[in-house]
């Protein structure tokens, strides 16, 4: 089972343009793997994302997730993943309880499911307490929690995790990073985009996009062990090259 | 002379943003203000940059109090914040040029200082601040804080959102502003940047934890750190939390953290516990502590 591919990437391209995106790039993700997706800012992980999880259609080449395909069934593909991001999580002005029904209730969860699930939070996350106060009051560490918990409320098979320990304090990431493995360990692939090296450590494998290609995919003990270093951030330094200064144009822009 | 600041506090309505802050930073000094989102480090520096007036305690920078000499104070530092505050429908060179101006300066007068990061983002000085990428907005951000060739340079979390290879060329461009004397207060919430600094203050909850270089400050952990790895990480730490004699069990990208309670550990023993409990391929090693353990017990 552990085998399995969850994610089957086949020359997948995006061009804007003149502009190559992403250039011809292939990986399978396995299920229950927790797979790391590193590149620096403007090579092309984004534009890569976005077509993996439905929202941009590829150029060319070809994608599977969740065994269904990104251009015939790009919306079933959104109902068979969760997606958390550091920037946007939950809604400040809706309680914790609020937060699970409403996206519950977008994620096509009938509402005795809902109550099943809100119930089921409460006791893991212990928000006996909490679980009607304003998402915005809380301390960021617990709606980082609750917001990756949220992103599982449908049982997707694959959860797309955008940065998601950022800023948050050592202690609480360490108890996020358990919650992460726990989830892989129990079969949902984790799919982690993030340009921090010391998120990237913690992932069974790690790909490297630069200039919209893939440079490297590994084992981070593996890519260390390759470039002849100590931190996943020494092998991204020698792999990548600054986009401000080798790129003539686009890439320095924004794409989103 | 540096800046000074004694017992700060500062709250907000119920929220006690600062409690009782007091330390100095030194003339030319790097020091870094290390803490997560939250910790109290935005309101510091509002305060120092006299945006905020404390409840509590005094300031100074550079001999300059930060509520009766506010005016002076303006005109010798630069303040990057955190959240990009240019003008964002002005071009790279127009918010150069805004800034110089306000404060009765030239571009041609400073150039030399801002000259080798200013380099890097003057092929795009007709492109509007607001369709640059992360690593040059702070680029351009740093030359506009600099451009009065301030004495004392805030920079508030300068590199969250930028990727390594930015935020490697951004602290080699601290490291050359400090060589020219220019005094400089960051923040960050990576730990790993604290090792590039002088000296760090590490903040958590609005209360200062530790003050001193990064190399004592990682001298003071208290206990030996075992790296320990498996073939499954979810086991292994569930299995470390078992072992009854387990002081701390963090993990650490393809490792746990592990330090024991007792003074006479022997980590075969661990082995065998974790053999018992069917983990296969394991390693027990010790390493050096980090600020992010000095911090994860301070923090306790």
């Amino acid at each position: 089972m552990k085998e399995e591919a969850v994610i089957q990437v086949e020359n997948l391209t995006k061009k804007f343009g003149d502009f190559t995106a992403v250039n011809a790039i292939s990986f399978e993700v396995k299920k229950g793997e927790i797979f790391g997706f590193l590149g620096a800012n403007g090579a092309g992980k984004t534009t890569a994302m976005k077509m993996l999880i439905g929202i941009y259609k590829p150029t060319s080449g070809n994608a599977q997730v969740a065994s269904f395909n990104v251009y015939k069934n790009p919306n079933e593909i959104k109902k068979n993943i969760g997606y958390m991001s550091q920037k946007f999580a939950l809604y400040d002005d809706l309680t914790v309880k609020e937060n699970i029904t409403f996206f519950g209730g977008i994620y096509g969860l009938s509402r005795s499911q809902i109550k099943e699930k809100t119930a089921q939070l409460i006791e893991e996350l212990n928000l006996q307490e909490t679980v009607n106060q304003l998402v915005g009051t809380l301390p960021l560490g617990w709606k980082q929690k609750i917001s990756f918990s949220v992103a599982l409320l449908h049982n997707p098979k694959i959860v797309f995790l955008d940065e998601p320990t950022s800023g948050v304090d050592p202690i609480t990431r360490r108890q996020f990073w358990e919650m992460i493995y726990e989830t892989a360990n129990n079969g949902t692939t984790i799919f982690v985009t993030t340009h921090y090296m010391d998120e990237a450590e913690y992932c069974d494998r790690v790909s490297i996009m630069v200039n919209g290609n893939i440079e490297a995919l590994d084992t981070p003990k593996k890519l260390k062990k390759q470039f002849n270093v100590v931190t996943m951030n020494d092998v991204f330094l020698k792999l990548a090259r600054s986009p401000s200064l080798t790129l003539p144009f686009g890439k320095g822009v924004k794409n989103d | 002379m540096g800046i000074k600041i004694e017992n700060i506090s500062k709250s907000f309505k119920k929220i006690e943003a600062l409690k009782d802050i007091t330390f100095n930073v030194n003339d030319g000094e790097l020091f870094g203000l290390i803490g997560p989102d939250g910790a109290g480090k935005t309101t510091l520096f509002r305060i120092l940059t006299t945006l905020l007036i404390a409840n509590e305690g005094t300031a100074s920078i550079v001999g300059f109090d930060v509520e009766k000499d506010f005016q002076k104070i303006r005109n010798i530092i630069g303040y990057m914040p955190g959240k990009f505050s240019l003008y964002q429908d002005l071009t790279v060179e127009e918010n150069l040029k805004f800034f110089a101006t306000i404060f009765g300066t030239t571009i041609e007068e400073n150039y030399d200082l801002i000259k080798d990061i200013y380099i890097q983002i003057e092929p795009f000085k007709n492109r509007r601040a607001g369709k640059l990428s992360g690593g040059m907005k702070q680029k351009l951000a740093l030359s506009c804080a600099l451009i009065h060739k301030p004495k004392v340079l805030f920079l508030d979390e300068p590199t969250t959102g930028v990727d390594p290879v930015s935020r490697k060329e951004f602290w080699e461009m601290l490291k050359r502003l400090q060589q020219k004397g220019i005094t400089i207060l960051v923040s960050t919430p990576y730990m790993d940047e604290a090792a590039l600094c002088d000296r760090i203050a590490l903040i958590q909850d609005g209360r200062i934890l530790q003050i001193d270089t990064p190399e004592e400050i990682i001298k003071h952990y208290p206990k030996t750190i075992y790296n320990v790895c498996a073939d499954n990480m979810y086991k292994l730490i569930e299995s470390l939390k078992k072992y009854t004699h387990n002081y701390n069990v963090y993990p650490f990208g393809e490792f746990v953290h592990y330090t024991d309670k007792r003074i006479d550990f022997n980590p075969n023993e661990l082995l065998h516990f974790l053999e018992e409990q069917q983990l296969k391929n394991i390693q027990i090693n010790k390493t050096q502590p980090t600020i992010e353990d000095t911090f994860m017990e301070l923090a306790k």
